[in-house]
Parts: structure tokens; C-alpha cells; sequence
């Protein structure tokens, strides 16, 4: 067999991601129909760059969902005879098989790892982030309302971290000798604890009048969300394992969840440094200081006449911290940190593939251009969200 | 000013001191110190040699007089044996009373590196200079490109010219240092792919490739074109786009305020009214953005410097914190701490200084 020209290539990769196409026509269509009905997610269809922004984001999440059909080989697999293949080079012995985009130093399909890398990313970037701005949101709104000692306590702190280069704090945390110690970890247990304490208070403060739907709503968070909370801590033999594995929910690999936790950790000092900012513009407002005057409790005040106010640069922030989380993760790739080194992330990618870059490009290239895409996507579409709020 | 000056530095001490101890603590612990105790004397010690070895060698006392022995507030440790007494403060060879009684960073003495075998201060300062020099060639090119790519866009928003920059700005946000790194050394290092084997074959270079892809050379025989270029636009590519846009968004805002209206209407020409009336109003902004850089920078040097092999500051804090240097790491960590701090003072005084309407009180 011979090797397939640069065009064959593209026209087999455009193939290959089938079910990637049919999913964004099927979403562009819906919501192109019905965007008057939609909100600000509908008005982001009269720009077109937060049109092409959220088009690149959804390449990326449909092709993690899809990754089992669009994958050609298994990740992992070494193919004898393919070790540094260019792209487009037929395996031997296995007809109709190509390495569309050439194999690694290991032999490995580059174009399966590049997909499979996707699934890392779309399963932890937005997570992280949401993670980030519960923690931020839980802290900066009392930091900003009441002022104060608690103000400046929690300021010096993420001023703390802040200061931190974000490089070192990564070799700090994820160490193997660290790790081992289990400090990730208990950072891990504050961290996650905020997504329940913002969930409680958001219910209790809303249905305060209503005592048995509050009971019942803030006692079903606190079963879920407690069982949640533990299997995605404990994992069995480190320091914290408190769930049997059978009632273990989520099945989250100990390095993965160390690389999740201090991603977290570094987005959160921001998000609080915003969330804080916006409350003291927002707290001064008229609508404020009449729900004081009615005895509205702080909590209420906070959570359902500041924080739905401040939403439009939170929404916005929120897409441009999925991308920096996905360069943070790349970062912690590059440097071998946290994750496996043979796992398909984008950043260990990379960084396995630089080492012969003069010679090879194609094993490096593949994944900082997949890389760079879904970035340059969703600071594309926070720019198209952004203009579309500032038209209200 | 004076009140203000002296609160900040003040949380600037304590921001150094908190952080310098996590630090201190994190590479103390004893997972660590079992690592470098093994590296130290010999990789097959039992547990109880490594426990001796750490006991012996003054590791074995409470974290928080350590820190003080190593900030230089408490006397070095000391420990006789056989006659022989050694310590902390006693070099090898060196006569136990003649030593000093405490030496720490108060004293002016790092430690001593593991991993390269020299004074912490000696390859901190060569290594300092080495990424000062790249650091000036980062600003000389990142500072008058992005203001200018701001200027002009920020002139007629909405224009075409505007909606061109932007989506550049924004590109070269969206790529971190390891992707631009990367791509840059395939377009123009590769001897395969990119530029370089078709300017070869035409014959316009003499080398085989058009820039080099490591800037090792750089530090022996000297910054050239041909070395020092892909580093340099690495990382001056990510710090354009923000600069850039924070340019353009002051820039706007200038555009639309009153007295650029009136100037129009008095019949000033249009580039007269940008060099003359909004250039000097529209860069006070991106001044503080400039200064706060600084620490995205290091960030990015750490990048390069690793992808490009030279051998500055951030390789070296990526060497310190990989073979758990803990006395290097610490300087280390304390540059990068008081890089920070001090470009959020000086932003801080500077934005006072430029922009009349802010009082510091």
C-alpha cells in the first residue's frame, strides 16, 4: 500500500469524524431556529465570532463524546513498524489501516491520541472550573458584603496564593514524594466541601419560609451530594479511603483527581478576587438596600440579588477560565506532573513529542494545534458573549 | 504616600515571610528529606541509616526552628561527635570557633545547591542575568508591537483594520508558550518541515534551517539572530494579545471622551488628534497591565527556557524543584515572591504618579 497524499488524509479525517458534523449541524440548526426564545445563548448567534467560538468549543466536546467511533487505533497500542511514521502511512500486514496523522516516537497512532487526549480535557477543564467559581463565589460574596476582617483575612490569602509563580505551586503539589503524603488530597476535602456549602445555603436562604421543602431539598443535597462528596475523595490506598469500593460512585484515577484539585486551587483565588470586585460595585445599588429594608437576610441578599446581577462578567470569565484551565492542565502535561506518562493528555503529548522536534513534527504539532483551537475557541466565544451582553 | 508606602511593604514581609515558609515546609517534609537523604549519602540506606542520616545532619528538629536557622534568626545548629564538632555554620575543614553563630538569608548565605554543587547565590545570580537578558530582548519586542497593534485598532473601533487585530490579539492569547514554542520551531527549525528546507534549497540561508531550535548556544558564545529569536518571540507572542487588547480598550475609551470631540470639530486632523490628544491619556492603562506581567512572564520563561534549553532562571527553578533542591528551590521561590510583590508596588505608585485624578491617601 502506498501512502496517502495530503489530501486523501483530510478527506479520511473528515470522515473519521462523522458523528462530530452531523451533532454541530443538528445543534446550529435547533438553535439558529429557535434563538429568539433562547436568551443570551440565542443572541450569541447574531455574532460570528462567538459563532465560530462556540462552534470550535462544541468540535471538541462532541469529539469527546464521540471519541469510540472516531478513534482508528487504540491510544495506548505500539504497532510494530510504525515508530515515527509520517502521517499518512499504511500499517503493514492490516488492510485499509493508515496512521492518518503518523505515529509517535512509540509507534502510537498520533491522530487516536490527539481524540482520546480530547476526553481528558472536556472531562476535567469545565468541571475544574466549576469547581473554582463555587469555591470563589462561597468566599468572595461574604468577603465583599460584609467587609471588614473577613475581608482582609481572605484577601491576603488569595493574595497568597496569587503570588505563588503557578509553576513551582505545581511542583510543590504534585510530587510523587507530596502525594504521598496526601496533601492534595486534604486540600481535595476543603475545596470540594464549597460546591455543598454554596448548594445549602443557596436553597436555605430562598425556601427559609417554607420549612419542609427546604428540609427536604437541603437534606436530598446533602445524602447526593455527600455520596458524591466521599466516592470523589476516597480512593483506595492513599490516605483517604472511607467508601468500600462498592459504594464508590465515581471511579476517579488518584492522579487524575490530584491534577483536578490544584488546578481548582489556582483558578479560585481569581474567581474570589472578581466575585468580591463585583459585589462592592453591586452592593451600593438601590435594589440592595431595599431588600435591607424589607429584613431580607444577608444570605438571600447575597445569593439572590447580588449574584444574579453580577452574572454577565461571571459568564464570561467563566469561558475564559475553561480555556486557562486547559492551558494550566497543558502546563502540567509539559513538565510530566500528575499525570501518567503514557496517558494522551494534550500537554504530556507535547511535551514527549518535543524532544525530536527537528527531526518529527507531526507527533508535537498534532496536539498543540488541537490544544490551541479549543482555547482560541472559547476565548472566542466569551468575546461573542461579552458583546452580546454589553447590547442589553 | 509615606503611610501607604510603608503598610504595603509591610504585607509585602509578611506575603514573603508566610510564603517562603510553605515552601520551607512542603520540600521539608519527611518524604522528602528521605529522598535527599538517600541521594545525599547512598541510594540502599535502611530506614534507620536515613533516620540518622537526617538526625545527623540537623534535619531531624522541629520545621519552624529550622526555618528560623535558615532565615538567620536562630543560631545554626551545632552537634560534637568524637571530638569533632560540626554544625550548620561550619564549612568542611573549617575551625568550629571560628565560625559564625548564625547564617541564614538575613546573613546573606543561601545555602548551598544540591543538585549543582555551588553556593545557592552564586547560580542564582548567573542565573538571574541570564533571563534579565532575555527578558529585555521580551520587552524590547513585546512592549512597542502590542501598543502599537492597540493604538491602532483602538483608533476606529469597529473598523476592519479593529476586527483584524482583535482576532490576532486574541489568537496569541489563546496560545500558551509550549503550543507557540512548538509551532515556531516547526515553521522555521525544522530541517523537514516549515520554511527553513525551502529557504535552504533556494539558497537565501547558509545553515540549514533559518532559526535554531535551542538557545543553549546563546549563553556560551554569545546572542545571535539565529539563537536567540524563537525564544524571544515565544514568549513576547502570549504577553502581546493581552497587552494589546488593554490597549485598545483604553484606547476606545479615550476616542469617545468630549475634548477629542472638540478637537475634531476645531479641525484637527485626525492623526494629529490621535499622537497629540488621546496617545498620552490612552497609555496609562496599559502601564499597570505592562508591570503586571512581570510574574506571567516568569511564568513563561520557565516554559521557554525548558522548550529552548537555556539555562536561566526558570530552568534552573525547574531543575531545583524536580531533584527536591530545597535551599535553591527556596531562593528560588523567594526571587519569583519578591518579582511579584514588587511589580504590583511599583504598578501601584506608578498608576498614582501618572494618573493625576488617583489619590493615595
Amino acid at each position: 500500500m502506498d501512502a496517502l497524499s495530503w489530501g486523501q488524509i483530510f478527506g479520511r479525517m473528515a470522515w473519521q469524524f462523522w458523528p462530530v458534523w452531523m451533532a454541530l449541524i443538528l445543534t446550529f440548526a435547533v438553535s439558529v431556529r429557535f434563538k429568539r426564545r433562547l436568551g443570551l445563548y440565542g443572541k450569541l448567534y447574531d455574532s460570528p465570532v462567538g459563532m465560530i467560538g462556540f462552534g470550535l468549543v462544541m468540535f471538541w466536546v462532541f469529539t469527546a463524546l464521540f471519541s469510540g467511533v472516531i478513534m482508528t487505533h487504540d491510544p495506548l497500542t505500539q504497532v510494530s513498524g510504525m515508530k515515527n511514521a509520517l502521517p499518512g502511512f499504511p500499517q503493514k500486514g492490516a488492510e485499509g489501516a493508515y496512521y492518518l496523522l503518523g505515529g509517535d516516537n512509540l509507534a502510537r497512532d498520533v491522530f487516536s491520541r490527539m481524540v482520546a487526549g480530547s476526553v481528558l480535557v472536556i472531562q476535567i477543564a469545565p468541571m475544574a472550573t466549576v469547581f473554582a467559581f463555587m469555591v470563589g463565589i462561597t468566599l468572595g460574596l461574604p468577603a465583599g458584603y460584609y467587609g471588614g476582617k473577613l475581608d482582609t483575612g481572605l484577601s491576603f490569602l488569595a493574595n497568597l496564593i496569587l503570588a505563588f509563580p503557578v509553576i513551582l505551586l505545581f511542583y510543590l503539589l504534585v510530587t510523587p514524594e507530596i502525594v504521598q503524603s496526601g496533601l492534595p488530597q486534604y486540600i481535595g476535602v476543603v475545596l470540594f466541601l464549597f460546591p455543598l456549602i454554596f448548594l445549602t445555603v443557596l436553597i436555605n436562604s430562598r425556601l427559609y419560609v417554607k420549612p419542609g421543602l427546604r428540609n427536604l431539598l437541603v437534606g436530598l443535597v446533602a445524602v447526593i451530594g455527600g455520596w458524591l462528596y466521599l466516592s470523589l475523595l476516597s480512593s483506595p490506598g492513599t490516605r483517604i479511603d472511607l467508601l468500600p469500593p462498592q459504594a464508590d460512585a465515581l471511579e476517579m484515577p488518584g492522579n487524575i483527581l490530584i491534577v483536578f484539585v490544584s488546578v481548582v486551587f489556582v483558578n479560585a483565588p481569581t474567581v474570589f478576587r472578581i466575585v468580591r470586585g463585583l459585589v462592592l460595585d453591586i452592593k451600593t445599588r438601590d435594589y440592595v438596600a431595599a431588600s435591607q429594608t424589607r429584613g431580607e437576610g444577608p444570605w438571600y441578599i447575597m445569593l439572590w440579588e447580588i449574584l444574579p446581577n453580577a452574572r454577565g462578567p461571571l459568564i464570561v470569565d467563566f469561558c475564559l477560565r475553561i480555556g486557562y484551565t486547559t492551558i494550566l492542565l497543558g502546563t502540567l502535561g509539559f513538565f510530566g506532573l500528575g499525570l501518567s506518562p503514557e496517558s494522551p493528555d494534550w500537554g504530556s503529548t507535547i511535551n514527549a513529542g518535543r524532544r525530536l522536534l527537528s527531526i518529527f513534527v507531526h507527533p508535537a504539532i498534532v496536539p498543540a494545534l488541537a490544544l490551541m483551537s479549543l482555547v482560541l475557541g472559547l476565548n472566542l466565544l466569551a468575546d461573542g458573549l461579552r458583546e452580546e451582553s454589553l447590547k442589553d | 504616600m509615606p503611610v501607604f508606602l510603608i503598610r504595603r511593604i509591610l504585607t509585602m514581609v509578611l506575603t514573603a515571610l508566610c510564603l517562603t515558609f510553605v515552601v520551607f515546609y512542603l520540600t521539608n517534609l519527611p518524604p522528602n528529606l528521605e529522598k535527599l537523604a538517600k541521594s545525599e549519602a547512598s541510594s540502599r540506606m535502611s530506614d534507620a541509616d536515613v533516620e540518622s542520616w537526617i538526625e545527623r545532619n540537623g534535619y531531624g528538629r522541629p520545621v519552624l526552628v529550622r526555618y528560623g536557622e535558615w532565615l538567620g534568626l536562630i543560631p545554626g545548629w551545632t552537634r560534637t561527635e568524637d571530638g569533632v564538632t560540626t554544625g550548620r555554620c561550619i564549612g568542611p575543614g573549617q575551625d568550629a570557633a571560628a565560625a559564625p553563630l548564625r547564617c541564614g538569608v538575613l546573613q546573606g548565605d543561601w545555602g548551598f545547591s544540591t543538585v549543582f554543587k555551588q553556593p545557592v547565590s552564586q547560580i542564582i545570580a548567573e542565573r538571574l542575568g541570564a533571563t534579565g537578558v532575555l527578558m529585555l530582548w521580551v520587552m524590547i519586542v513585546m512592549v512597542p508591537a502590542s501598543l502599537l497593534i492597540g493604538v491602532l485598532s483602538g483608533m476606529r473601533e469597529g473598523s476592519r483594520l479593529d476586527r483584524g487585530l482583535s482576532v490576532f490579539s486574541i489568537a496569541s492569547t489563546a496560545t500558551p508558550e509550549y503550543v507557540s514554542g512548538v509551532v515556531l520551531i516547526a515553521l522555521f527549525a525544522s530541517t523537514s518541515t516549515g520554511l527553513s528546507p525551502w529557504l535552504a534549497e533556494q539558497g537565501w540561508i547558509s545553515g540549514k534551517t533559518l532559526f535554531m531550535g535551542t538557545a543553549t548556544s546563546a549563553l556560551d558564545s554569545g546572542i545571535t539572530f539565529w539563537n536567540f529569536s524563537l525564544p524571544v518571540m515565544t514568549i513576547a507572542l502570549y504577553g502581546i494579545g493581552y497587552i494589546a487588547r488593554m490597549t485598545r480598550a483604553s484606547m476606545t475609551e479615550v476616542m469617545t471622551a468630549q475634548y477629542i470631540r472638540t478637537a475634531r470639530l476645531k479641525g484637527v486632523s485626525f492623526g494629529n488628534v490621535v499622537m497629540k490628544h488621546a496617545l498620552r491619556n490612552a497609555l496609562i492603562a496599559p502601564f499597570t497591565v505592562i508591570m503586571l506581567q512581570f510574574p506571567w512572564l516568569l511564568n513563561g520563561v520557565v516554559i521557554v527556557e525548558t522548550l529552548f534549553n537555556y539555562k536561566g532562571f526558570g530552568w534552573t527553578l525547574v531543575q531545583a524543584a524536580s531533584n527536591n533542591d530545597i535551599e535553591l528551590l527556596l531562593a528560588c521561590s523567594v526571587v519569583a515572591v519578591f518579582v511579584v510583590l514588587m511589580t504590583q508596588l511599583i504598578s501601584d505608585i506608578g498608576y498614582v504618579f501618572l494618573n493625576p485624578r488617583i489619590r493615595v491617601s
